[in-house]
Protein backbone atom coordinates (compact mmCIF):
# COMPACT_ATOMS: atom_id res chain seq x y z
CA UNK A 1 0.00 0.00 0.00
CA UNK A 2 2.93 2.30 0.76
CA UNK A 3 4.06 2.23 -2.87
CA UNK A 4 0.79 1.56 -4.59
CA UNK A 5 -0.80 4.87 -3.59
CA UNK A 6 1.88 6.76 -5.53
CA UNK A 7 1.38 4.55 -8.58
CA UNK A 8 -2.38 5.14 -8.37
CA UNK A 9 -1.89 8.91 -8.06
CA UNK A 10 0.42 8.71 -11.09
CA UNK A 11 -2.16 6.75 -13.11
CA UNK A 12 -4.78 9.37 -12.32
CA UNK A 13 -2.30 12.12 -13.29
CA UNK A 14 -1.56 10.37 -16.60
CA UNK A 15 -5.26 10.04 -17.41
CA UNK A 16 -5.97 13.70 -16.54
CA UNK A 17 -3.06 14.93 -18.65
CA UNK A 18 -4.19 12.79 -21.61
CA UNK A 19 -7.91 13.48 -21.44
CA UNK A 20 -7.35 17.23 -20.92
CA UNK A 21 -5.11 17.01 -24.03
CA UNK A 22 -2.40 18.89 -22.09
CA UNK A 23 0.07 16.30 -23.44
CA UNK A 24 -0.64 17.51 -26.97
CA UNK A 25 2.04 19.38 -28.93
CA UNK A 26 -0.77 21.14 -30.81
CA UNK A 27 -2.44 22.35 -27.59
CA UNK A 28 0.86 23.83 -26.37
CA UNK A 29 1.23 25.68 -29.68
CA UNK A 30 -2.34 26.93 -29.34
CA UNK A 31 -1.47 28.17 -25.84
CA UNK A 32 1.70 30.00 -26.91
CA UNK A 33 -0.27 31.60 -29.75
CA UNK A 34 -3.06 32.68 -27.35
CA UNK A 35 -5.66 31.10 -29.64
CA UNK A 36 -7.63 29.15 -27.06
CA UNK A 37 -8.51 29.51 -23.41
CA UNK A 38 -8.22 25.74 -22.85
CA UNK A 39 -4.70 25.51 -21.35
CA UNK A 40 -5.09 28.75 -19.40
CA UNK A 41 -8.38 27.54 -17.95
CA UNK A 42 -6.79 24.20 -17.11
CA UNK A 43 -3.72 25.58 -15.31
CA UNK A 44 -5.70 28.52 -13.87
CA UNK A 45 -8.34 26.26 -12.30
CA UNK A 46 -5.62 24.06 -10.78
CA UNK A 47 -3.80 27.09 -9.36
CA UNK A 48 -6.92 28.75 -7.90
CA UNK A 49 -8.28 25.57 -6.29
CA UNK A 50 -4.79 24.51 -5.19
CA UNK A 51 -4.16 27.92 -3.58
CA UNK A 52 -7.38 27.63 -1.57
CA UNK A 53 -6.32 24.15 -0.43
CA UNK A 54 -2.82 25.31 0.58
CA UNK A 55 -4.32 28.27 2.46
CA UNK A 56 -6.70 25.97 4.36
CA UNK A 57 -3.95 23.42 5.12
CA UNK A 58 -1.82 26.20 6.64
CA UNK A 59 -4.70 27.87 8.49
CA UNK A 60 -6.01 24.70 10.08
CA UNK A 61 -2.53 23.11 10.45
CA UNK A 62 -3.70 19.93 8.72
CA UNK A 63 -1.45 16.88 9.07
CA UNK A 64 -0.57 14.33 6.44
CA UNK A 65 -1.82 10.72 6.54
CA UNK A 66 1.01 9.72 8.90
CA UNK A 67 0.14 12.49 11.36
CA UNK A 68 3.11 14.73 10.50
CA UNK A 69 2.55 18.42 9.80
CA UNK A 70 2.38 19.27 6.10
CA UNK A 71 5.34 21.56 5.43
CA UNK A 72 5.77 23.91 2.47
CA UNK A 73 9.28 24.66 1.33
CA UNK A 74 9.90 28.23 0.27
CA UNK A 75 11.90 28.62 -2.94
CA UNK A 76 15.30 30.32 -2.59
CA UNK A 77 14.96 34.05 -3.10
CA UNK A 78 16.85 35.06 -6.20
CA UNK A 79 16.16 36.20 -9.74
CA UNK A 80 18.68 35.03 -12.39
CA UNK A 81 18.19 31.29 -12.04
CA UNK A 82 14.41 31.54 -12.38
CA UNK A 83 14.31 33.88 -15.35
CA UNK A 84 17.21 32.30 -17.29
CA UNK A 85 16.39 28.70 -16.37
CA UNK A 86 12.71 29.36 -17.04
CA UNK A 87 13.46 30.81 -20.48
CA UNK A 88 15.63 27.84 -21.48
CA UNK A 89 12.86 25.52 -20.28
CA UNK A 90 10.25 27.44 -22.28
CA UNK A 91 12.29 27.13 -25.49
CA UNK A 92 12.32 23.36 -25.10
CA UNK A 93 8.67 23.19 -24.02
CA UNK A 94 7.45 24.96 -27.17
CA UNK A 95 9.74 22.90 -29.43
CA UNK A 96 8.86 19.43 -28.10
CA UNK A 97 5.37 20.35 -26.84
CA UNK A 98 6.17 18.48 -23.66
CA UNK A 99 7.22 19.41 -20.17
CA UNK A 100 8.57 16.57 -17.98
CA UNK A 101 5.17 15.15 -16.88
CA UNK A 102 3.70 14.85 -20.39
CA UNK A 103 6.95 13.29 -21.68
CA UNK A 104 6.26 10.23 -19.56
CA UNK A 105 2.50 10.20 -20.15
CA UNK A 106 3.13 10.36 -23.93
CA UNK A 107 5.35 7.25 -23.74
CA UNK A 108 2.43 5.32 -22.28
CA UNK A 109 0.10 6.82 -24.86
CA UNK A 110 2.29 5.31 -27.56
CA UNK A 111 4.49 8.22 -28.67
CA UNK A 112 7.78 6.39 -28.38
CA UNK A 113 9.65 9.33 -29.94
CA UNK A 114 9.34 10.91 -26.50
CA UNK A 115 12.04 8.48 -25.37
CA UNK A 116 14.46 10.62 -27.39
CA UNK A 117 13.12 13.75 -25.66
CA UNK A 118 13.52 12.12 -22.22
CA UNK A 119 17.05 11.05 -23.11
CA UNK A 120 17.79 14.66 -24.12
CA UNK A 121 16.27 15.91 -20.86
CA UNK A 122 18.51 13.54 -18.87
CA UNK A 123 21.57 14.82 -20.74
CA UNK A 124 20.43 18.40 -20.08
CA UNK A 125 19.95 17.68 -16.38
CA UNK A 126 23.40 16.08 -16.20
CA UNK A 127 24.95 19.01 -18.04
CA UNK A 128 23.38 21.40 -15.52
CA UNK A 129 24.86 19.39 -12.66
CA UNK A 130 28.31 19.60 -14.25
CA UNK A 131 28.36 23.37 -14.88
CA UNK A 132 26.08 24.40 -11.97
CA UNK A 133 28.79 26.23 -10.02
CA UNK A 134 29.76 28.37 -12.98
CA UNK A 135 26.22 29.67 -13.60
CA UNK A 136 24.62 32.75 -12.05
CA UNK A 137 21.92 31.71 -9.57
CA UNK B 1 -19.96 6.49 -17.54
CA UNK B 2 -17.06 5.10 -19.57
CA UNK B 3 -18.48 6.87 -22.62
CA UNK B 4 -18.39 10.18 -20.73
CA UNK B 5 -14.82 9.61 -19.54
CA UNK B 6 -13.73 8.87 -23.11
CA UNK B 7 -14.70 12.35 -24.30
CA UNK B 8 -12.02 15.06 -24.04
CA UNK B 9 -12.33 16.55 -20.55
CA UNK B 10 -13.21 20.24 -20.24
CA UNK B 11 -10.57 22.51 -18.69
CA UNK B 12 -12.47 23.03 -15.44
CA UNK B 13 -12.78 19.29 -14.72
CA UNK B 14 -9.15 18.67 -15.64
CA UNK B 15 -7.89 21.68 -13.69
CA UNK B 16 -9.80 20.63 -10.58
CA UNK B 17 -8.45 17.09 -10.95
CA UNK B 18 -4.85 18.38 -11.15
CA UNK B 19 -5.43 20.38 -7.95
CA UNK B 20 -6.65 17.12 -6.40
CA UNK B 21 -3.40 15.36 -7.42
CA UNK B 22 -1.38 18.14 -5.79
CA UNK B 23 -3.44 17.95 -2.59
CA UNK B 24 -3.24 14.14 -2.58
CA UNK B 25 0.57 14.26 -2.75
CA UNK B 26 0.65 16.83 0.08
CA UNK B 27 -1.54 14.49 2.13
CA UNK B 28 0.96 11.70 1.40
CA UNK B 29 3.67 14.01 2.80
CA UNK B 30 5.22 14.80 -0.60
CA UNK B 31 5.44 17.74 -2.97
CA UNK B 32 4.20 17.64 -6.58
CA UNK B 33 7.13 18.10 -8.98
CA UNK B 34 7.96 15.85 -11.92
CA UNK B 35 11.34 17.13 -13.16
CA UNK B 36 13.16 16.02 -9.96
CA UNK B 37 12.88 12.52 -11.40
CA UNK B 38 15.35 13.44 -14.14
CA UNK B 39 17.98 14.19 -11.50
CA UNK B 40 17.09 10.98 -9.65
CA UNK B 41 17.53 8.90 -12.83
CA UNK B 42 20.96 10.51 -13.41
CA UNK B 43 21.89 9.55 -9.83
CA UNK B 44 20.72 5.95 -10.32
CA UNK B 45 22.81 5.81 -13.50
CA UNK B 46 25.88 6.65 -11.39
CA UNK B 47 26.27 10.41 -11.99
CA UNK B 48 26.85 10.95 -8.25
CA UNK B 49 30.31 9.40 -8.46
CA UNK B 50 31.55 12.20 -10.69
CA UNK B 51 29.30 15.20 -9.98
CA UNK B 52 28.39 16.31 -6.47
CA UNK B 53 24.94 17.60 -7.52
CA UNK B 54 23.87 13.99 -8.12
CA UNK B 55 25.36 12.60 -4.91
CA UNK B 56 22.23 12.15 -2.80
CA UNK B 57 20.20 9.25 -1.46
CA UNK B 58 17.87 8.61 -4.41
CA UNK B 59 15.69 6.29 -2.32
CA UNK B 60 14.10 9.41 -0.78
CA UNK B 61 12.68 10.02 -4.28
CA UNK B 62 11.45 6.48 -4.90
CA UNK B 63 7.85 7.65 -4.43
CA UNK B 64 8.26 10.12 -7.32
CA UNK B 65 9.61 7.40 -9.64
CA UNK B 66 6.54 5.32 -8.78
CA UNK B 67 4.41 8.36 -9.58
CA UNK B 68 5.86 8.75 -13.10
CA UNK B 69 5.61 4.98 -13.61
CA UNK B 70 1.91 5.41 -12.86
CA UNK B 71 1.79 8.37 -15.26
CA UNK B 72 3.04 6.11 -18.07
CA UNK B 73 0.30 3.59 -17.21
CA UNK B 74 -2.23 6.44 -17.17
CA UNK B 75 -1.18 7.35 -20.71
CA UNK B 76 -1.57 3.73 -21.78
CA UNK B 77 -5.07 3.51 -20.28
CA UNK B 78 -6.02 6.75 -22.06
CA UNK B 79 -4.93 5.46 -25.45
CA UNK B 80 -6.73 2.12 -25.05
CA UNK B 81 -9.65 1.85 -22.61
CA UNK B 82 -10.43 5.58 -22.66
CA UNK B 83 -9.56 6.23 -26.29
CA UNK B 84 -11.65 8.78 -28.15
CA UNK B 85 -11.72 8.46 -31.94
CA UNK B 86 -12.68 12.06 -32.70
CA UNK B 87 -9.91 14.31 -34.05
CA UNK B 88 -8.47 16.93 -31.69
CA UNK B 89 -10.59 20.11 -31.70
CA UNK B 90 -7.74 22.51 -32.35
CA UNK B 91 -8.48 26.19 -32.91
CA UNK B 92 -8.78 27.03 -36.62
CA UNK B 93 -6.37 29.95 -36.16
CA UNK B 94 -3.69 27.58 -34.83
CA UNK B 95 -4.24 25.14 -37.70
CA UNK B 96 -3.76 28.01 -40.18
CA UNK B 97 -0.68 29.42 -38.39
CA UNK B 98 0.97 26.00 -38.23
CA UNK B 99 0.25 25.43 -41.91
CA UNK B 100 2.04 28.71 -42.68
CA UNK B 101 5.21 27.49 -40.95
CA UNK B 102 5.03 24.09 -42.62
CA UNK B 103 3.41 21.89 -39.98
CA UNK B 104 0.31 19.95 -40.99
CA UNK B 105 -2.49 19.38 -38.49
CA UNK B 106 -3.35 15.67 -38.57
CA UNK B 107 -5.98 15.52 -35.84
CA UNK B 108 -3.82 13.51 -33.44
CA UNK B 109 -2.36 14.71 -30.13
CA UNK B 110 1.12 15.16 -31.60
CA UNK B 111 2.18 15.91 -35.20
CA UNK B 112 3.51 12.98 -37.20
CA UNK B 113 6.08 15.42 -38.64
CA UNK B 114 7.76 15.38 -35.21
CA UNK B 115 6.77 12.06 -33.66
CA UNK B 116 5.93 9.78 -36.60
CA UNK B 117 8.21 6.86 -37.45
CA UNK B 118 9.74 8.71 -40.42
CA UNK B 119 10.60 11.66 -38.18
CA UNK B 120 12.11 9.71 -35.28
CA UNK B 121 14.30 7.71 -37.64
CA UNK B 122 15.63 10.77 -39.47
CA UNK B 123 18.71 12.73 -38.42
CA UNK B 124 16.80 16.02 -38.39
CA UNK B 125 13.93 14.53 -36.37
CA UNK B 126 16.24 12.99 -33.78
CA UNK B 127 18.22 16.23 -33.42
CA UNK B 128 15.05 18.29 -32.87
CA UNK B 129 13.72 15.97 -30.17
CA UNK B 130 17.12 15.53 -28.52
CA UNK B 131 17.88 19.24 -28.46
CA UNK B 132 14.36 20.14 -27.28
CA UNK B 133 14.63 17.62 -24.46
CA UNK B 134 18.05 18.96 -23.54
CA UNK B 135 16.64 22.49 -23.17
CA UNK B 136 13.76 21.22 -21.02
CA UNK B 137 16.03 19.17 -18.74
CA UNK B 138 18.70 21.85 -18.38
CA UNK B 139 16.16 24.65 -17.91
CA UNK B 140 14.04 22.76 -15.39
CA UNK B 141 17.01 22.04 -13.14
CA UNK B 142 18.48 25.52 -13.54
CA UNK B 143 15.11 27.07 -12.63
CA UNK B 144 14.66 24.51 -9.84
CA UNK B 145 11.41 23.08 -11.20
CA UNK B 146 9.10 22.65 -14.15
CA UNK B 147 5.42 23.26 -14.81
CA UNK B 148 4.33 21.08 -11.88
CA UNK B 149 6.92 22.29 -9.37
CA UNK B 150 6.66 26.00 -10.20
CA UNK B 151 3.34 26.70 -11.96
CA UNK B 152 1.34 24.40 -9.65
CA UNK B 153 3.20 23.73 -6.37
CA UNK B 154 5.00 27.10 -6.33
CA UNK B 155 2.19 29.41 -7.41
CA UNK B 156 -0.35 27.80 -5.06
CA UNK B 157 2.13 28.50 -2.23
CA UNK B 158 2.41 32.15 -3.38
CA UNK B 159 6.09 31.89 -4.29
CA UNK B 160 7.38 34.90 -6.20
CA UNK B 161 10.38 32.93 -7.59
CA UNK B 162 7.89 30.50 -9.17
CA UNK B 163 6.07 33.40 -10.81
CA UNK B 164 9.40 34.60 -12.24
CA UNK B 165 10.07 31.06 -13.52
CA UNK B 166 6.62 30.89 -15.18
CA UNK B 167 7.30 34.26 -16.85
CA UNK B 168 10.57 32.73 -18.07
CA UNK B 169 8.66 29.69 -19.43
CA UNK B 170 6.61 32.12 -21.53
CA UNK B 171 9.56 34.23 -22.71
CA UNK B 172 11.22 31.03 -23.96
CA UNK B 173 7.98 29.54 -25.30
CA UNK B 174 7.06 32.67 -27.26
CA UNK B 175 10.60 33.04 -28.63
CA UNK B 176 10.54 29.43 -29.87
CA UNK B 177 7.02 29.73 -31.28
CA UNK B 178 7.46 33.00 -33.18
CA UNK B 179 11.19 33.39 -33.80
CA UNK B 180 12.66 29.89 -34.17
CA UNK B 181 9.94 27.38 -35.12
CA UNK B 182 9.21 29.05 -38.50
CA UNK B 183 12.77 28.26 -39.61
CA UNK B 184 12.81 24.62 -38.53
CA UNK B 185 10.17 23.06 -40.82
Amino acid sequence: MKSIKFILAGILFGIIMSKSEAISWYRIQEMFRFQSFHMYGFIGTAVVLGSIAVFLIKKFKINDYAGNPIVFQDKDKSFPRYIIGGTVFGLGWALTGACPGPMFVNIGYGYLGMLIVIFGALVGTYFYGVIKNRLPH
Amino acid sequence: MLELLRQPWPWYTSGAAIALIMILLLYFGKSFGVSSNLRTICTIAGAGKKVKFFDFDWKTQKWNLLFIFGAVLGGLISSTLLKNDQPLQLSGATVADLKDIGIAFDGNLNPSQLFGLNAIFSIKGILILLFGGLLVGFGARYAGGCTSGHAISGLTNMQVPSLVAVIGFFIGGLAMTYLILPYIF
